[in-house]
């Protein structure tokens, strides 16, 4: 089942997937103890890669323990046992080398949208000067066009400005990956086509690790180098890693075009479907 | 001319436009309420009209009372005041046992909700004095104080513990995880998560538990007055009944009422300016 995607080797391997050993996750395995004394496994030895440029998805059924693993990188969960290093150093706890945007936004209700970049900014940033805090703060208002909004409290505006709100806050803290928890997820389909397309043009200019969960195959295809498809929970492990060959920048228009772009779409689905019927 | 015709084309559809509006407004804001206090007029009235020795009509008691109406800052002697300082005197007291007490129940709740230790410890003592009457404190608050003002204050205190602890905790105990989690990644030092993050999300219910204590403190103080004596809008309400002056116990319920209202709306004013959230005017 963990064959590598036949699709990879025709293609020129793109620049950017480095494959230093930046992210390394080796081994991991989530477990929860019962009340019997056994143990429910979720995550069941996973073994990833990433480069320090690499733009990579990770798709899987509801439950496959996608969202653990992406917390386990954050260190806001622990593993059980195996290890998550970033540049050689073990993770244990949450730091700001690793940034989160959250599937339901999490911005903080009391402050304005400035100020909830602002806190990030205060709390990670603490040896910049106010002068400085206040310009990165500008810049990343302005990187997801939200100048306009920037005294608004959060419940003043819509699901695509709160998400755009998240992902600068994320990126004004400088991360050096940028965890995504289902970013596109509680968005409108309108909404989320313009939102990819700006957090796409946003990491072609500033390339950097991003780990994104989705559900969405058409999502990792047009955003990701890579796709991480999760075999089915309990004791869910990686089944296959998808390479996707088509070169930076992208447009949705022109990967429509292509063959290739149908095939990996088909493969992926494929995957998806065998492991939802299995498990039933 | 064109424009003329316009303008009052214009004029008639904004007339229209408020016509449809506007009944609805006034009907809701003004008419049925007023109905509502129409109705319990005319059942004073009629009640008043047929057992005269009861109680005065509302004719009556508005004549009686339009010296404390019309005076209300009066100082005719040392016990004599107008209604309006006797008020002032009540919400002093109120306001000294509230601000005491939630100057010790917000910091206890903040305890109680983040230390398990903590709630296990207090919360007993919480069950058990919660329902007690608050006036049950006032022969403990005598004995320590061996004065009346005081131990009116006290009382007070005790009144507006309960409700801004038990909100307080559990405001702090179910702020979101994902804004922890936020202040997690964030690397904030547990110090700042308590000023930063659990401190503005547990606001609103901290105002609630607020609000309840002002507005039971408002009850109490009117019977912690009836007893202790002194000055206040309680004592007055009950002197007043000992002389058989029943318009003025009217009166004084009226104002009491109407202050309780002015210090909830007075609360949720700061609450919306604190927390920059809208609040719901609770009806009841």
């Amino acid at each position: 089942m963990t064959r590598r995607s036949s699709f990879a080797s025709p293609a020129p391997v793109h620049p950017n997937s480095g494959y230093s050993d930046f992210l390394v996750v080796e081994n991991l395995v989530k477990a929860y103890p019962r009340p019997d004394g056994s143990s429910s496994v979720v995550l069941d030895g996973v073994n990833l890669t990433i480069g320090e440029d690499e733009y990579i998805s990770i798709i899987g059924h509801s439950g496959c323990g996608k969202s653990t693993l992406l917390k386990i990188v954050a260190g806001l969960d622990s593993a059980t046992s195996g290890s998550v290093r970033l540049e050689g150093r073990e993770i244990r706890k949450p730091g700001s080398e690793r940034m989160m945007v959250f599937q339901h936004y999490s911005l903080l209700p009391w402050l304005t949208v400035r100020e909830n970049i602002r806190l990030a900014v205060d709390e990670v940033l603490k040896t910049a000067t106010r002068a400085e805090k206040i310009s990165i703060v500008n810049e990343h208002l302005s990187m997801v066009n939200l100048m306009a909004a920037a005294d608004k409290y959060p419940d003043e505006i819509s699901g695509g400005m709160k998400q755009r709100v998240g992902i600068a806050r994320a990126l004004a803290t400088r991360p050096k990956v940028l965890l995504m928890d289902e970013p596109f997820g509680a968005l409108d389909a309108l909404t989320r086509g313009k939102l990819q397309r700006q957090v796409l043009d946003i990491w072609e200019s500033h390339r950097q690790a991003v780990m994104m969960i989705t559900h969405d195959v058409d999502e990792a295809l047009y955003m990701s180098d890579r796709i991480v498809m999760m075999t089915n929970g309990p004791a869910a492990t990686i089944g296959e890693i998808l390479e996707v060959p088509f070169p930076h920048p992208r447009h949705i228009q022109e990967l429509r075009e292509r063959p290739e772009y149908y095939e990996l779409r088909n493969h992926a689905l494929n995957f998806l479907d065998h492991h939802f019927t299995q498990d039933d | 001319m064109a424009i003329q015709l316009n303008l009052a084309a214009i004029a008639v559809a904004v007339q229209a436009a408020w016509k449809k509006t506007k009944p609805l407004l006034i009907r809701e804001t003004v008419l049925l309420p007023l109905a509502g206090f129409l109705g319990v007029l005319l059942l004073w009235w009629l009640i008043a009209t047929f057992k005269s020795d009861l109680m005065p009509t509302p004719v009556e008691a508005l004549v009686a009372n339009l010296d404390y109406l019309l005076n209300p800052f009066y100082r005719r002697g040392p016990g004599d005041l107008g209604i309006g300082w006797l008020l002032i005197a009540s919400l002093r007291r109120v306001l000294l046992g509230f601000s005491l007490g939630a100057l010790v129940a917000i910091p206890a709740g903040f305890l109680i909700g983040m230390s398990r230790p903590a709630m296990l410890a207090i919360n007993p003592l919480i069950q058990i004095f919660k329902p007690v009457s608050p006036l049950a404190w006032l022969p403990i608050a005598l004995a320590i104080f061996n004065l009346a003002d005081p131990s009116a204050i006290f009382v007070i205190f005790i009144t507006s513990l309960w409700p801004t602890v038990i909100n307080t905790a559990l405001g702090v105990s179910s702020v979101s995880q994902d804004y922890l989690d936020v202040a997690r990644v964030l690397e904030m030092p547990r110090w700042r998560q308590i000023f930063k993050i659990i401190l503005p999300a547990s606001l609103p219910y901290i105002f609630t538990g607020l609000r309840i204590s002002l507005g039971i403190a408002w009850l109490v103080i009117v019977a912690v007055e009836m007893l202790t004596g002194g000055i206040g809008i309680g004592f007055f309400l009950w002197d007043e009944w000992n002389r058989l002056n029943l318009s003025s116990v009217f009166l004084a319920i009226l104002v009491i009422g109407l202050t309780g209202l002015v210090l909830d709306y007075a609360m949720s004013r700061i609450q919306a300016l604190v927390t920059h959230r809208s609040v719901s005017q609770s009806m009841l």
